[in-house]
């Protein structure tokens, strides 16, 4: 499982790819914006993506956009982890096709449970 | 008012040169004391006037050079700061994974130890034990006791540091609470700004783009006034199993 972690603060990458670690993902890389996230994804057979929402350069909801808009990435399970907890902004991530969404500070077990939780889906769905 | 007293005055001077030319000698000082009496009194009335623009020149200066104060040298200082607090903030939260990182696989060595033995240890006590595997398990229970003495010091220099880290919060709270201190001085310039300038103009609402200016972290109290954000990740996992997830 080949997981990519975007956060613009490298710290809160550490922390998550600290915690996918702890659930036996070994095999995580991070990106610091959507912008370099992108070209990363298309190219590395990337099987999840765990981003934040608000990035300078280009956006974790933009990243999404981008992601469902590319026929190679459009089934890519993507969590957003973000402080961004407005209503509208959910509403918005889940239009724009986002599997799970965790709002920060967050604890292990949430994210733990939300990473199960897109992949029981997939598995259900076959994908 | 300034033409009525142009004509005042011709006619003082008139009735001066008449009063003059029939030798009137108390009419015409009369005359005199009323024309330097009307100069006083507009001397009197400019002086009066000038005075009240220095004084209000002066406050508006103090207030200008206030906010250019506020403006050219608080705000960048305050950036600065709040950089600072990240920094600071980043250093701290580094430093505690760091411990973490290294003493993670040490307790799991421990922990994998402590099982070995604790298997040997029943199957002694079961009498399923041939001696010279007693032997040598002895010798392992030795070996353990060292490094747990070792390891386990590290663990407790580890948490030291983890609590050492922590300091972060005495100072950039300092921090934080002069750039509050600030943005009231702010507050209280712009006010007196607005006073000063006749409080004619209302503060315009200006809409904001969410696609721009995007709220961030929700601070209680503050941002979920208007009751239009999730307060937590329950809250989160409702709304979007009301949208089918």
């Amino acid at each position: 499982m080949k997981i990519l972690v975007v956060d613009d603060f490298s710290t809160m990458r550490r922390i998550v790819r600290n915690l996918l670690r702890d659930l036996g993902f070994t095999n995580t890389f991070e990106a610091d914006d959507g912008k370099t996230a992108l070209p990363m994804l298309k190219e590395g057979n990337y099987d999840f993506l765990v981003t934040d929402w608000n990035m300078p350069g280009m956006t974790g909801i933009d990243l999404l956009k981008a992601v469902r808009a590319d026929p190679k990435l459009v089934n890519l399970p993507v969590l957003m982890v973000t402080a961004e907890a407005k209503r509208e902004q959910i509403i918005l991530a889940a239009q724009t096709g986002v599997n799970g969404y965790v709002i920060k500070p967050f604890t292990a077990a949430t994210l733990k449970e939300k990473i199960e939780k897109i992949f029981e889906r997939i598995d259900k769905t076959g994908a | 008012m300034m033409e009525s007293m142009e004509n005042t005055r011709l006619l003082l001077a008139k009735d001066l040169v008449t009063a003059l030319e029939s030798n009137d000698e108390i009419k015409a000082d009369e005359i005199l004391d009323q024309i330097s009496g009307m100069r006083e009194s507009m001397l009197f009335q400019e002086v009066g006037r000038l005075t009240r623009q220095l004084h209000d020149t002066m406050n508006s200066f103090a207030l200008d050079s206030k906010m250019v104060e506020l403006t050219s040298k608080d705000i960048p200082d305050a950036k600065e700061r709040l950089h600072y607090v990240i920094a600071m903030t980043e250093q701290a939260a580094n430093q505690t994974m760091e411990v973490i990182e290294h003493l993670t696989p040490i307790s799991q060595e421990l922990s994998d130890q402590a099982n070995e033995l604790s298997n040997k240890w029943d199957r002694f006590l079961a009498k399923d034990m041939p001696f010279e595997e007693f032997k040598n398990m002895s010798q392992e229970i030795t070996v353990h006791f060292a490094q747990t003495k070792e390891r386990v010091a590290s663990v407790q220099t580890g948490l030291i540091d983890i609590l050492m880290a922590q300091g972060f919060q005495d100072i950039t709270g300092q921090i934080i609470r002069r750039v509050i201190d600030l943005v009231q001085e702010m507050e209280h310039s712009m006010v007196e700004l607005v006073r000063l300038s006749g409080g004619k103009s209302k503060t315009a609402i200006v809409e904001q783009s969410a696609e721009l200016d995007l709220p961030g972290p929700v601070v209680p109290g503050v941002d979920d006034k208007a009751n239009d954000v999730a307060a937590n990740q329950d809250d989160v996992d409702d709304l979007l199993s009301s949208l089918g997830f």
